[in-house]
C-alpha cells in the first residue's frame, strides 16, 4: 500500500541534500568559485546579507552566499542561524561616524559643503546599458580610477550637525541608560528608538524600500531631503573593564544616511527640522536611505502627527520587516497539515450535509 | 555542504555546544519556563534566536528543547502525530547532530516529546514533558493584532471578545466550527492557544501529569501548563465543547477511538483512515498480531 | 390632598469638579464642575469648537484631564475618584456600569460581527455563558430598538445609519448601564430617521431609568431628552439650568443667539 510513501523518510532528506549540492556545484567542468572571488567580485551581495544577517564578515558573507546559491534571503538565515552560537564578550562603544574615513559622501541639501561633495563609487551616474566586454572571460585591463589632485579634507564634518549648530533640526537626544538588544530581548511596544534603529537596521532591504516608497505616495506624508550620505571606514572600539581605556578591535565600512524632515514646533521651541536615521553595514545606499525614512514616518507619535499610514504604525512595520521571520512563517506553510486540514474537512463535510438536508426540508414543506 | 551532511550522518558534531544553544541562552530560557509554568497559560515573552531551522518551523519548540534536554534524556520527535514525517525526522536529526541523545518513537520511553500539531494518544506519565511548537501564541491576535492591545485583554482578563467569536459560529453554522488551535482557558485565568493540535487533543491536557511546554520562536513568547492544571475548552452552556468523531475506524488498526488521517489510495474517490498517531498504530497492530498468533497456538 | 412627602434628593451618580483640559495653546474645556442624579438626563449644548467633546472624552474615561476631580458613585463601592482607578478597574467600569454611544456607529460597534453578536458581547463579557439565553436577550434588544429579528444574523456593515446607531444603542443598553454618555447621537442622520431615533431614546431611557450625559449641537435633541442643560462656549459653562427654562427663556446672550437661530430656522 502506498500509505508510507505519504510521509517522509530520512533518506528523501539526505537526497534531497544531495541533490541541492549538485544544483549549487552545478557544471563540475566550470570552475568552482572561492570565497574570495564572491567576496571581491559580488561586494555588494556580501555587503546586504552581512547587514540582514548581522554579521560582519566578508567571508562568512561569501560563505554563506556560495553555500545558498547566491539566494540572499537564504544565506542572511544561514549567517543569523550561526551567529545564535557565537559568544558575546562585549559591548562596543558608539561607533564615530564623524570620524569615519571617508570614500564618498554627498549631501543632497547643498550645493558645497565643508570637506566637500565626494562622489566616490556609486551607480548613481551610470547608464544602465548592459556591458558586454564584461562577458569576456579575460578581463580586458582593470581599470583604475585617477588619484584626486587634492586629498580629501581629513576632518568632514556631519552636514547634518551644521545645521544643528544654528539650532535648525532637532537635537540629537542622548538615550542614556541601557541600550535594548533585539537580538536577546523580544520587541515591546511602545518602541524605543533603539530598538526601531536595530529592527530597521537588520529590515528586509526590499520591504524597507517599498514602505519607504509608499510614504512618498500619500501614505506618509514625508518630504525628505537627504542630508547626507556617507560611505567609508570607521573603527569598532571596545573598553574593557580591567583596561579602563578604549581599544579598537576592527575597522569595518558603513554606509549612513541622515535625511532632514518637515517642520515642528511647539509653543516653547521655535519650528525645528526633524532628522531620520539609517545606517548599514557595508555599502547598502539603498536600504540605508529607506531605514532613514522610515525612522522618521515611525517617528509620528513621538512628534505629533496622526498615525494614519501603514509605515507609521510600529505594531505594523517592525514585526513585519525580519525577512528570516516572515520567510519562516510563509515557507512552514509547506510542511504537512494534515492534522488541521482533516479537521477542516470534516467540518466542510459536515456543513455541507447539514445545507443539504435544510434545502431538502424546505422542498419537502 | 558534503562535510556537513557528513557531520550529520556521522552523530554528534563537535562543532557546537551540547543542544546548540550556549549554556547562558539555555538559563534564559529555563527561567522563562519557570515563570510559565508559575503562571499556568500566561505568554512569557522571550529573547527568542535564530535557530539553523526556519521560523514557523518549530524553532520555539526546538529551543525548549534544547534548554531542557540533557544526556541522559530520551527523546521523541512527532510532526502530525508520526515519527517519519519529514519535518519530525528533521528535528530529530538535529538534536542528534547537536546533542547526540537518545531517540525513540515509543511514547512510553520517551521523557521528552517535541510534537507539532498532536498530542499522542498514548496518556503521558509524571516526570515527562512534552513540547509544543507553536505559530501563533496569542489566541487573540487575530481579533486585535495590536501586541499592546491584547496584552491588556489578557491582564485584565476581558475574554468576552473570544467567546463572541464562538457565538458568531452558533448563529452562522448551528455549532461552533473552530476544529483545531481551539482556544482554552488555562487554570480559570489565562486564555490559551493549545497550538494547532486538532480539538479532539484538547480534553488531553486537562489535569495532565506531563508538564506541557509551549514555545514560538518567531513571536518569540513562550508559557506552559504545570502537570494536574485545568485545561478548560471555551465553549456555552448549551453548546458544550465536543471532539470530532469518525464513523469508521482506522484500516491498519481498527482502532475507533484515535485521530485518523485520510489517505487518498486512487485517483477514482478511493479512500482509508488510518491513525495519524503511528507510535500508537504500530502498537496495537503488533498486539493484534500477537493475539492471533497466540490464537493460533491455543 | 396630603401633600406627598418631600424625598431627599439621591445622592448624585457623577459629581464632576473643576475638570480642566487644554491641547498645548488650545482650550479644551475649562473649570468644569457640575454633576448627574440616578435617572437624570444631562443635555450639554454648543457649538463645534466649545469643548463639549473633549469634556464627554474627560468624563468617560477616555481623556486624561489636566486638572479636576470625577467622582462616581459605583454600585457595590460607593463614591469613587475615577481617576484614581487602576486601569483595569476603570476598563471594567465602562462595560459594566456606563454605556458608550459614539456619533459613528463604525467606533462603536464590530463592524465583522453579527447584529446578534454586537448586543451578547457586553453579556458574555461579564459572564454570561448560556447561548441561547445571550441570544434571546439580544433579539429582545433588537426588537427594542425596532431591529426585524431577520436581521439577527446579519452584519452591521449591510445596515442604514440609523439602524446602525440603533444597534449600538442596544449594544450599550443590554447590561443596563446605569450611566449612558452619548456623543451626538443623531449625528449624520436624515431629520426623519433622528426624530425616531430619539423618540426611541426618550422611551429607553425613561423605561429604564438610566442616567445620560448627551453632548450636542442639536438644540431639538436636548429639548426633547434632556432634564437639565448645559451651555459651553469657548471651553467654558455659560449657562446652565432646567432644559425648559433655558431653551424658553435664555439669560445668556449666546443662548439667545442659540435659541433664536434655531426658531428661524
Amino acid at each position: 500500500m502506498s500509505y508510507v510513501a505519504v510521509k517522509g523518510g530520512e533518506r528523501a532528506i539526505l537526497n534531497s541534500q544531495k541533490l541541492v549540492a549538485e544544483n549549487r556545484r552545478g557544471n563540475p567542468k566550470v570552475s568552482e568559485l572561492s570565497l574570495d572571488q564572491i567576496s571581491e567580485q559580488f561586494g555588494l551581495a556580501v555587503d546586504r546579507v552581512m547587514v540582514e544577517g548581522s554579521i560582519y564578515d566578508r567571508l562568512l558573507g561569501a560563505l554563506a552566499l556560495k553555500q545558498a546559491q547566491g539566494d540572499a534571503l537564504e544565506a542572511i538565515f544561514l549567517l543569523r542561524a550561526f551567529r545564535t552560537t557565537l559568544p558575546r564578550f562585549g559591548v562596543s562603544a558608539p561607533i564615530d561616524t564623524g570620524a569615519m574615513r571617508v570614500r564618498r559622501r554627498i549631501s543632497a541639501t547643498f550645493k558645497d559643503i565643508p570637506g566637500g561633495q565626494v562622489l566616490g563609487p556609486t551607480y548613481d551616474y551610470v547608464h544602465r546599458l548592459l556591458d558586454f566586454s564584461l562577458a569576456a572571460e579575460v578581463s580586458v585591463g582593470s581599470a583604475e580610477a585617477n588619484a584626486a589632485e587634492e586629498a580629501l579634507d581629513p576632518t568632514m564634518p556631519r552636514v547634518i550637525d551644521i545645521l544643528g549648530q544654528e539650532g535648525l533640526i532637532e537635537e540629537e537626544r542622548e538615550g542614556g541608560g541601557e541600550v535594548f538588544d533585539l537580538t536577546r530581548e523580544p520587541m515591546t511596544f511602545p518602541a524605543g528608538r533603539d530598538q526601531r534603529l536595530q529592527n530597521l537596521a537588520r529590515a528586509d532591504e526590499g520591504f524597507l524600500l517599498g514602505l519607504a516608497y509608499s510614504t512618498t505616495r500619500g501614505y506618509g506624508g514625508a518630504h525628505p531631503f537627504v542630508g547626507e550620505i556617507r560611505l567609508g571606514e570607521v573603527l569598532v572600539e571596545i573598553e574593557p573593564e580591567e583596561l579602563g581605556f578604549p581599544i579598537a578591535i576592527a575597522e569595518i565600512t558603513v554606509t549612513e544616511c541622515q535625511t532632514i524632515n518637515q517642520f515642528r514646533g511647539s509653543a516653547e521651541k521655535p519650528p525645528q527640522f526633524t532628522r531620520g536615521y539609517g545606517l548599514t553595514f557595508g555599502h547598502c545606499e539603498r536600504k540605508a536611505i529607506s531605514m532613514a525614512l522610515i525612522d522618521r514616518a515611525l517617528r509620528a507619535p513621538e512628534l505629533g502627527e496622526d498615525v494614519r499610514h501603514p509605515a507609521q504604525n510600529e505594531q505594523f512595520v517592525l514585526p513585519h520587516t525580519d525577512n528570516v521571520e516572515a520567510n519562516g512563517l510563509i515557507s512552514h506553510f509547506k510542511l504537512p497539515h494534515y492534522v488541521d486540514f482533516q479537521a477542516e474537512l470534516q467540518l466542510l463535510r459536515r456543513l455541507r450535509e447539514e445545507h443539504e438536508a435544510a434545502k431538502d426540508a424546505g422542498a419537502t414543506q | 555542504m558534503s562535510t556537513n551532511s557528513n557531520n550529520e550522518q556521522s552523530g554528534h558534531n563537535e562543532g557546537y555546544n551540547f543542544a546548540y544553544l550556549d549554556e547562558q541562552t539555555k538559563r534564559m530560557i529555563r527561567r522563562s519556563l519557570l515563570k510559565a509554568l508559575s503562571i499556568p497559560g500566561y505568554q512569557v515573552p522571550f529573547g527568542s534566536r535564530e535557530m539553523p531551522l526556519p521560523y514557523g518551523w518549530g524553532t520555539g519548540g526546538i529551543q525548549v528543547t534544547a534548554s531542557v534536554i540533557g544526556p541522559k534524556d530520551r527523546l521523541k520527535v512527532i510532526d502530525q502525530g508520526a515519527d517519519d514525517t519529514t519535518n519530525a525526522v528533521s528535528i530529530r536529526r538535529f538534536f542528534q547532530m547537536v546533542a547526540d541523545v537518545a531517540t525513540t518513537e515509543k511514547v512510553l520511553e520517551a521523557s521528552i516529546i517535541q510534537t507539532r500539531h498532536r498530542i499522542p494518544e498514548t496518556p503521558l506519565n509524571e516526570g515527562q514533558i512534552i513540547v509544543y511548537q507553536v505559530p501563533t501564541p496569542d489566541p487573540l491576535s487575530k481579533i486585535d493584532p495590536r501586541e499592546s492591545e491584547t496584552r491588556k485583554m489578557h491582564a485584565y482578563a476581558e475574554y468576552g471578545v473570544m467567546q463572541l467569536t464562538l457565538y458568531e459560529d452558533i448563529a452562522r453554522f448551528g455549532h461552533i466550527a473552530k476544529t483545531y488551535d481551539y482556544p482554552v482557558l488555562v487554570n480559570g485565568r489565562h486564555l490559551m492557544s493549545p497550538s494547532p493540535i486538532p480539538k479532539f487533543d484538547n480534553p488531553k491536557m486537562q489535569d495532565n501529569p506531563a508538564i506541557q511546554l509551549y514555545g514560538a520562536g518567531r513571536e518569540k513568547r513562550i508559557y506552559a501548563i504545570p502537570p494536574y492544571t485545568t485545561v478548560k475548552s471555551l465553549d456555552f452552556d448549551d453548546h458544550p465543547f465536543s471532539m470530532q468523531s469518525w464513523s469508521g475506524c482506522c484500516s491498519l488498526c481498527g482502532s475507533t477511538t484515535s485521530y485518523l488521517d485520510e489517505v487518498i489510495t486512487d485517483d477514482s474517490g478511493g479512500r482509508i483512515f488510518v491513525c495519524s498517531d503511528t507510535d500508537y498504530c504500530n502498537d496495537r497492530q503488533a498486539q493484534l498480531l500477537c493475539d492471533e498468533h497466540s490464537e493460533v497456538q491455543t | 390632598m396630603i401633600p406627598a412627602p418631600k424625598r431627599a434628593l439621591p445622592p448624585p451618580l457623577l459629581s464632576v469638579n473643576g475638570v480642566s483640559r487644554s491641547y498645548g495653546k488650545q482650550l479644551g474645556c475649562q473649570d468644569i464642575s457640575f454633576s448627574v442624579r440616578p435617572g437624570e438626563v444631562l443635555g450639554i449644548v454648543g457649538e463645534s469648537g466649545s469643548g463639549k467633546s473633549t469634556l464627554l472624552a474627560c468624563i468617560s474615561g477616555r481623556l486624561q484631564p489636566d486638572t479636576g476631580s470625577l467622582v462616581y458613585d459605583m454600585k457595590d463601592r460607593g463614591p469613587v475618584d475615577i481617576l484614581a482607578l487602576s486601569e483595569p478597574e476603570r476598563r471594567r467600569l465602562a462595560r459594566s456600569e456606563w454605556g458608550i454611544v459614539h456619533q459613528n456607529p463604525r467606533d462603536g460597534l464590530r463592524m465583522d460581527f453579527t447584529a446578534g453578536g454586537n448586543v451578547g458581547e457586553r453579556p458574555m463579557a461579564i459572564g454570561a455563558r448560556h447561548y441561547g439565553n445571550i441570544r434571546s436577550e439580544a433579539q429582545n434588544w433588537l426588537e427594542k430598538v425596532e431591529i426585524d429579528l431577520s436581521r439577527t444574523d446579519d452584519k452591521p456593515k449591510t445596515f442604514s445609519g440609523g439602524m446602525q446607531q440603533r444597534l449600538q444603542i442596544a449594544r450599550n443598553l443590554v447590561t443596563r448601564p446605569r450611566l449612558v454618555f452619548m456623543d451626538e447621537p443623531t449625528g449624520g442622520l436624515d431629520v426623519s430617521v433622528q426624530a425616531r431615533l430619539l423618540d426611541l431614546l426618550r422611551g429607553l431611557v425613561r423605561e429604564l431609568g438610566i442616567a445620560a450625559i448627551i453632548v450636542t449641537h442639536d438644540l431639538a435633541v436636548v429639548r426633547l431628552l434632556a432634564d437639565r442643560l448645559m451651555v459651553m462656549q469657548r471651553g467654558r459653562v455659560i449657562e446652565e439650568g432646567l432644559t425648559d427654562q433655558v431653551l424658553d427663556d435664555p439669560h445668556h446672550p449666546y443662548t439667545q443667539l442659540l435659541v433664536s437661530s434655531v426658531l428661524q430656522a
